[in-house]
């Protein structure tokens, strides 16, 4: 049974069915919302099964399907290994939250908002699907058109300016992409990843070029500082689950490029560029830390978070051994539910008051207790605290880092703390403190459907923090793979210079 | 007495110009009222026209002595152009009503102008290459002041005609140099007689060559004629222009420069690359600021056009292939845009208005879905057509090591990327001020949806026409 091929299509036939409903625009809405929940469970009851017969053991690539597309080398092949199959799970497990989040959030075009949804799924999955080049590059770049959408039609105050310099500069880095690309198709006659991951195909200084070209798509996907403006703003613009699939998934993209493109099909490049990536990161994460600190807007202080988080992420991977790459594979999924999560806690305060700005809150406790709670856990999650998903990603890349280089991670714990004061000073002001402006005292507690959405993610933020076993054996194999494939490579670039000399 | 050619490779040109003859003495004979029947017969013959190219042998043949041949370049390129007139009368049936320009002299006219441009393609000799140039551009130059009562498009006629004229003799200059220097018209005596060898009149001849066909193209430094002409023609002749011409110019382009001057490929690549790079560059930047969407097509049109010409700017076998590619599906977006285009009414009244366009997305959904599907088609973003377009125009680049070249045709597609992406926006996150008139003509909205459908369905099987554009391509390098 093509299993990846129905998770990554299935959504589309939903927004097919949506496409073609008729009839008055209440009904139309009130369907499409209910044809969107259930596509986005169903698909990702489907998906559970791709998780339920993976092989742990094994650093292949799995479930693979191979068909004609376009001829010449260039096929559809799709196939999932140890790191890119919990991604599939990471975006199918948080879109039926984002469709409830969206419930009663979208009022108007509710349609082409579910469509819009259900065509991102298809494609964020099958950018971790694709063992194709051509394939991913296609996924990788349709989903700009529907976020453009999303972030411009159902966003808020300053969306034509957020969904634009999102757009763009996320097309002027992986159009170099596509040049690499080409280049790599004249290489190789072929753009099947698993060839392309075979050693020695690229020179050296091929490689350089090309490392750079991929790091520009994927360091503006990130973000990476100082490529990382359009996060905040597109964060701020974007409708709550249009946040959360940018923060969860779409980042993710980034991460998951480096580590299924640059370090296995640039080896070299990847070791020479490593400083530079570790010095992008601290900046990163220290900058991006101590900015967050100074935001009025809540999103733009969680999505200054993601920047710090995420370079954790990029340290750990170029720190190129096996506690770093785990780690960074594990932060990426953590973060992925975690800052999710909070940007849904952003959007139960959002659609009460209509607005982000921090001091418009306070002393919420009071009359949201459970609410209260709920932020709090995802607050701490954030920061890193032990017992939570946020924690085992931040340390294991931390210790990664210091066996590549102790400045590095010395700077980089600091992020650590940076974290825990600015994540603490927002749950202050908006949570603890005086209840004393009346809209405030009339907002309500958590209703049913928002506790629904929550309940799993607390479940997910705990269960990777108290027992993580189960994530790191699924990508173990492969990760040492990776690792061990990059040490060849390099010992056979050292032999070759010593060689040369 | 020397008994007659063989006419067998000419047959859909005879077809045509006959067939346009007949038409113009039925339409006269009929009087006024026949042009919907004129209209919808030229379309006929235009598809029993690309009929009979479809039949033609798959080899190449020469014949009239070696002044015109039919090969598998020219028959892919003759089909699209057959399509691309075929459509732009299709569009224009509404318009001409509408507008009181219903004359039988207009679809006989394209039929004219299109055996014009399969003369084009299919020239082998300098001699051929202007005659059919020249049919070509009387009836375009006719055609742009078709609307005879307007200021604006008979001042685009006459500034059309003044500066094709200017190009023609510029061509028949450069034609005249180099027949000076190689001794021969024909394309594979020049060719021989060079022999891998150019003198400098022979060059000269080549910059003169290239500017005169770079102008009926519309690249810079040639184009200034382009955005005048586009926005003062009436539309359904902006939307033929935009095509078939482009198309036709583009394949003469081709085989004039790389079946006689392929071996001298560095001698005149830098030339080509030049163009190239600035047709890019200002088609992306000066379309930036237009208000007016016609206006704005041109700009775009020259942008494509330079993306094109990458293709020969790598001079190979692959190049073509991506030129042919491309071509192919330029016309299905210019054409679905146009479609759009022409159905901008505001109560009795045409607009051109890109503001026009506001809140497109909630008055005309389906509409507005097809022309967001040619903006980002037009800006190359995958999974459109578009973007295959440029592939494999990018891929002929690299793998001809022009990589200057191919790094500043992406970054301009940037830069482009942002006016399509202004017209979505228009369209999906503007409130409407006007609405624009309802319904959509059945016929606009037919072409609108096969165009759209391409477009946006080409990823599932892109075979066939990459296979087709292959084969083609193969034919100028035997």
């Amino acid at each position: 049974m093509p299993l990846l091929s129905i998770v990554t299509f299935l959504p589309l036939v939903g927004a097919a069915f949506i496409f073609l409903a008729r009839g008055p625009e209440e009904i139309v809405a009130r369907n499409a919302r209910s044809v969107a929940l259930w596509t986005t469970t169903i698909t990702f009851l489907v998906s559970l099964l791709i998780w339920l017969n993976f092989d742990n053991s094994t650093a292949t690539f799995q479930f693979v399907e191979k068909g004609e597309w376009i001829g010449a080398g260039i096929n559809y092949h799709m196939g999932v290994d140890g790191i890119s199959m919990l991604f599939v799970i990471l975006t199918t497990f948080l879109m039926p939250f984002c469709i409830l989040a969206s419930w009663e959030a979208i009022e108007h075009r509710v349609k082409e908002y579910m469509i819009a949804f259900l065509v991102m799924e298809t494609l964020m999955v099958g950018v971790f699907c694709a063992l194709d080049l051509v394939l991913f590059y296609l996924m990788f770049e349709a989903g700009l058109i529907p976020m453009f959408l999303i972030i411009g039609i159902w966003g808020g105050k300053r969306r034509i300016y957020a969904s634009f310099k999102f757009f763009l500069y996320t097309l002027l880095g992986s159009v170099l992409l596509l040049l690499a690309l080409l280049y790599m198709y004249f290489t190789a006659g072929t753009t099947d990843i698993p060839s392309l991951m075979k050693a020695g195909l690229f020179s050296a200084q091929a490689q350089t070029w090309l490392w750079l070209a991929f790091f520009a798509s994927f360091a503006v996907k990130m973000p990476m500082w100082p490529v990382h403006t359009w996060l905040p703003d597109a964060h701020v613009e974007a409708p709550t689950a249009g946040s959360v699939i940018l923060a969860a998934v779409l980042l993710k993209m980034g991460g998951y490029g480096f580590l299924r493109f640059s370090l296995p099909m640039f080896p070299i490049a990847s070791e020479y560029f490593a400083p530079f990536v570790f010095a992008l990161s601290v900046i990163a994460i220290v900058y991006a830390s101590i900015v967050a600190l100074v935001q009025e807007d809540m999103k733009k202080l969680i999505a200054y978070s993601s920047v710090a988080h995420m370079g954790f992420v990029t340290m750990g991977i170029f720190a190129l051994n096996t506690q770093g790459v785990e780690g960074a594979i594990f932060q990426m999924l953590s973060h992925g539910i975690i800052s999710g999560a909070l940007f849904l806690c952003v959007g139960v305060v959002y659609d009460r008051l209509h607005t982000r700005e921090i001091t418009r809150y306070g002393g919420l406790a009071n009359n949201m207790p459970k609410y209260a709670t709920i932020f709090m856990l995802f607050t701490m999650a954030n920061v890193g605290l032990p017992g939570t998903g946020g924690f085992v990603g931040e340390l294991l890349t931390l210790v990664g880092a210091f066996q590549a280089n102790t400045w590095v991670a010395l700077i980089a714990t600091t992020g650590v703390i940076f974290a825990a004061a600015y994540a603490l000073y927002l749950y202050r002001r908006i949570v603890f403190g005086e209840l004393t402006k009346a809209d405030l005292k009339a907002m309500v507690d958590l209703s049913p459907r928002e506790i629904a959405i929550f309940a799993p993610l607390v479940i997910m933020t705990l269960w990777m923090g108290i027992y993580p076993a189960p994530f790191f054996d699924v990508m173990a194999a492969s990760v040492k793979h990776l690792l061990d494939q990059h040490q060849t490579a390099m010992a056979a670039a050292k032999a070759l210079a010593t060689a040369a000399r | 007495m020397t008994a007659l050619p063989a006419l067998a490779p000419a047959y859909p040109e005879l077809w045509l110009a006959l067939s346009a003859m007949a038409l113009l003495m039925f339409g006269v004979f009929r009087g006024e009222g026949s042009t919907r029947l004129v209209s919808w017969l030229a379309v006929l013959v235009l598809l029993i026209g690309i009929a009979l190219v479809a039949m033609q042998p798959a080899e190449s043949v020469a014949t009239f002595g070696g002044l015109f041949v039919a090969d598998g370049f020219g028959r892919f390129a003759k089909v699209l152009i057959l399509l691309g007139s075929a459509f732009a009368i299709v569009l224009s049936l509404g318009y001409n009503r509408y507008e009181r320009m219903e004359r039988f002299e207009y679809p006989v006219l394209i039929l004219l102008a299109s055996t014009g441009m399969m003369m084009m393609v299919s020239a082998n000799d300098l001699i051929a290459l202007y005659l059919g140039l020249e049919l070509q551009s009387l009836s375009l130059y006719v055609l742009a002041a078709f609307k005879r009562d307007s200021g604006r498009a008979t001042e685009a006629g006459l500034k059309y005609f003044v500066l094709g004229a200017l190009s023609s003799g510029m061509l028949l200059y450069g034609a005249s140099m180099i027949y000076g220097f190689a001794g021969s018209t024909n394309f594979a005596q020049i060719a021989t007689a060079l022999g891998g060898h150019a003198s400098i009149g022979l060059l000269v001849g080549i910059v003169f060559l290239s500017a005169g066909l770079a102008f009926k193209v519309s690249a810079v430094p040639f184009h200034m004629w382009t955005p005048d002409v586009y926005e003062g023609a009436p539309t359904p002749v902006t939307a033929f222009f935009a095509v078939a011409p482009k198309i036709a110019a583009m394949a003469l382009f081709v085989r004039a420069i790389l079946t006689p001057f392929g071996d001298i490929a560095h001698e005149w690549q830098q030339i080509i690359i030049v163009i190239s790079t600035l047709s890019m560059l200002l088609g992306a930047f000066a379309a930036i600021a237009q208000t007016n969407i016609k206006r704005l097509m041109a700009y775009s049109s020259i942008g494509h056009v330079g993306y094109a010409l990458i293709g020969l700017a790598a001079g190979t076998e692959e190049g073509v292939r991506g030129i042919l590619i491309y071509l192919a599906i330029y016309l299905a977006m210019n054409v679905g845009t146009f479609a759009c285009i022409l159905c901008m009414r505001q109560k009795d009244q045409m607009v051109e208005g890109v503001s026009d366009l506001a809140g497109l997305a909630k008055t005309h959904p389906g509409m507005a879905l097809l022309l967001a599907g040619f903006m980002f088609s037009l800006a190359g973003v995958p999974p459109l057509a578009g973007f295959f377009g440029k592939f494999y125009i990018f891929m002929s680049a690299i793998n001809a090591g022009l990589y200057t070249l191919a790094v500043i045709g992406v970054l301009s597609s940037v830069v482009g990327a942002y006016y399509y992406l202004r017209i979505v926006k228009i369209m999906y996150f503007d409130e409407a001020s006007e609405p624009l008139a309802k319904p959509v003509r059945g016929e606009l909205g037919a072409v609108m949806t096969v165009t759209g459908l391409f477009t946006m369905l080409f990823f599932i099987w892109p075979a066939p026409l990459l296979d087709m554009a292959g084969v083609a391509a193969k034919a100028l390098f035997p």
